[in-house]
């Protein structure tokens, strides 16, 4: 297991370097300077200009600037915000837990409707009921996101009222940060009404950043639960005298789990993707919303930071995953 | 009281192009203790007609019939529940591919116990020793070290051997064998024919082997059915079978193995395939591949006569000196030479 997992590593390398060379590239093909921007409206004169360049070492040849991104990057040092003139590490790592914390709700959504939802289509393959979930599914994976969140917010906010538009939790609350969770903080205060009022906040955010996962995974349940229905094992386990249910989340689930774990994987890449719309939608303060906020400033070293760190976690993430296939597929493990 | 009696068994499949009859008014009475065998080719409906007797058939099938008892209890009448008990309980089944019949996420152990805690409960080191003792029984070496492999790690042989195990773990009245040796190499088949006989005697239950190897029915079986596109052709007991078949495709199968064929170059074979949904033929579904046919086959189907013991689907079956015999003279080969049906051919 343990040689599994450092094959598995090794194998990220050449995916790492090559996130750094687009996360460094891509910022700056795009039109705009950091330095200008940063001036505004007064401008700058042309000495004042170049001395700034070379203050923050934009002066240099490219190579050279990537290539002391990638030192920085091996000392963990991803440079220091042009804006907040604050380290991008912190910066992010202060604000990933609202990101987090956003997509384990949205994907906690994701995992409890969706497999459900695939097996029931699954076993009632052709009926109505097969047929509503299918169309339902294939509705929210064609939704654009934007728009959904803007439609639940006008409904669920504006009509009914339900729902805060905006934020993680009431101005009422002062919460000190300890996990950066939320949810936890506020249990850790012990402040019910804070808890219930971050549930409250999370509700719509995380249904709008699941529902495309949702899609995917009913989807992929629903198939998979329908190739391994047919297969003989399932057959051996009805002749055992078993219960339906026995069979069908058992014998049949188990099997077909196993292709269901790499979409779940796969859909945390999406996911994250995903929070920056939903952030920016919600005001959601977390990663999303920052990187929005530094591609508009044209902030390179938030960028390019905040777009490693991201492509780093999603490949753990994978990781993850592999190996959790190991363990719910014996093929994969002897 | 026969441990199972099934009477005007027939089962249709709903598709897309309509019902199609995969097996149509079959008959099976099983005392205890015996050992009978279903036979014909693929496709003749054998396995699907067992499939129906255990309940295991998907919900585009429709299955009827006039009787279906085991034990006196109606598997038509009884509840889900109670269905359950009796299946895998006192009526189990193997199945032909041993390989993927096993569910490759569990390991065999987790299989075993998993059926004996479903009907016989016990404590979980009961179950343990049970299903140890089942793997010795069924002739798997080292039990302790293979009760904890998955399946993928076993040979063919000793999955079905597995499988064998599973079925006879809670001491069924009835096994149901589903060519339970087509997919295993030579050697292996007639170990595994071996194993299923020595544990039919020692525990004295009803075996009902499907098969399309008249060599293995030779070997095993002591009455027979033969079956034919979903239709029971003839039913004898085993050694008047082979000596004086009744139905033109009992003999047809028997004169292709390749015992019977002599010294010829060529081994006989059926010209033809079983008919499917779309080809049924009109009057007995045997006549385009019969070597007897006449017009009246064509377009008579034909019934059983209420006086032959043998219930032979022909309008002209072969080997009864009762029965007129074959137009054009076509009379096939031997009388009954049978006066001793307690030996074994």
């Amino acid at each position: 297991m343990l040689k599994f997992v450092l094959v598995k590593l090794a194998q990220l390398v050449p995916t790492f370097i090559g996130v750094t060379i687009v996360a460094f590239a891509f910022i700056r093909l795009l039109p705009g300077d950091p330095i200008l921007l940063m001036a505004g409206e007064r401008g700058l004169t042309p000495e004042r200009y170049a001395k700034l360049q070379a203050e923050y070492g934009f002066d240099r040849p490219l190579i050279v600037q990537y290539w002391d991104f990638l030192k920085g990057l091996l000392h963990g040092d991803l440079g220091n915000s042009l804006v907040t003139h604050s380290s991008v590490v912190n910066e992010f790592f202060s604000r990933f837990p609202a990101t987090l914390e956003l997509s384990i709700f949205a994907l906690a959504f994701a995992v409890i409707i969706g497999l459900p939802a695939g097996v029931i289509a699954a076993i009632r393959r052709g009926r109505t009921l097969d047929h509503t979930i299918v169309g339902i599914s294939l509705t929210g994976y064609s939704m654009p996101i934007f728009w959904w969140g803007l439609l639940l917010i006008m409904f669920f906010s504006g009509t009914l009222g339900w729902t805060p538009v905006s934020g993680r939790i009431s101005f009422m609350y002062f919460i000190q940060p300890v996990t950066g969770f939320m949810t936890i903080d506020t249990l850790l205060a012990g402040n019910w009404d804070a808890f219930l009022s971050a549930l409250h906040h999370l509700i719509l955010p995380a249904i709008v950043l699941g529902t495309i996962p949702l899609a995917v995974i009913a989807r992929q349940t629903r198939s998979s639960m329908l190739e391994v229905l047919g297969e003989d094992y399932v057959r051996t386990a009805r002749a055992k005298g078993l219960s339906n249910f026995r069979v069908i989340m058992v014998h049949a689930l188990r099997n077909a789990l196993i292709s269901v774990v790499t979409v779940i994987g796969l859909q945390v890449g999406l996911l994250l993707a995903g929070a920056i719309l939903t952030e920016t939608i919600f005001s959601w303060p977390g990663i999303g919303k920052w990187m929005i906020d530094a591609i508009s400033r044209r902030d390179y070293p938030s960028v390019q930071g905040g777009l490693v760190l991201i492509a780093f976690l999603v490949m753990i993430v994978n990781l993850l995953v592999d190996v959790a296939y190991g363990v719910i597929n014996p093929r994969i493990r002897h | 009281m026969a441990l199972l009696d099934i009477e005007g068994l027939s089962v249709r499949f709903q598709t897309s192009s309509g019902l199609f009859p995969a097996v149509e008014n079959v008959d099976i009475k099983v005392d205890r203790g015996e050992v009978w065998s279903i036979v014909g080719e693929s496709g003749s409906g054998k396995s699907v007609a067992m499939l129906a007797t255990m309940g295991l058939l998907p919900w585009t099938a429709e299955v009827t019939a006039e009787r279906m008892l085991f034990d006196g209890q109606d598997l038509q009448r009884l509840g889900s529940r109670q269905r359950r008990r009796i299946v895998g309980g006192e009526m189990s089944m193997i199945f032909q591919e041993p390989m993927s019949s096993l569910n490759p996420c569990f390991t065999v152990g987790a299989q075993l116990d998993e059926m004996i805690k479903q009907h016989r409960g016990g404590t979980r080191r009961e179950r343990h020793e049970r299903a140890l003792d089942l793997l010795a029984q069924v002739g798997i070496p080292d039990p302790a070290r293979r009760i904890r492999a998955y399946p993928h790690q076993l040979s063919g042989g000793m999955s079905q051997r597995v499988m064998i195990a599973m079925a006879i773990s809670c001491d069924p009245r009835l096994l149901i064998a589903d060519e339970p040796t087509t997919a295993l190499d030579v050697t292996i088949q007639a170990q595994i024919l071996e194993l299923l006989l020595r544990l039919q005697e020692e525990k004295g239950m009803a075996l009902i082997l499907i098969t399309h190897d008249m060599g293995v029915v030779a070997e095993t079986a002591r009455n027979v059915i033969v079956q034919y596109a979903g239709r029971q052709v003839e039913k004898q007991e085993v050694r008047s079978l082979f000596a004086a078949p009744r139905h033109p495709y009992t003999e047809a199968l028997l004169s292709a193995l390749p015992e019977r064929s002599g010294d010829a170059d060529r081994l006989p074979t059926i010209p033809g395939v079983v008919p499917g949904q779309h080809d049924r033929p009109t009057g007995c579904l045997f006549n385009p591949r019969c070597r007897y046919v006449t017009e009246h086959c064509r377009e008579v189907a034909p019934i059983p006569a209420a006086d032959d013991p043998a219930h032979t689907l022909c309008h002209y079956p072969l080997n009864d000196p009762q029965a007129a015999t074959p137009p054009d003279g076509l009379s096939p080969r031997s009388q009954q030479q049978d006066d001793n049906p307690e030996v074994r051919p």
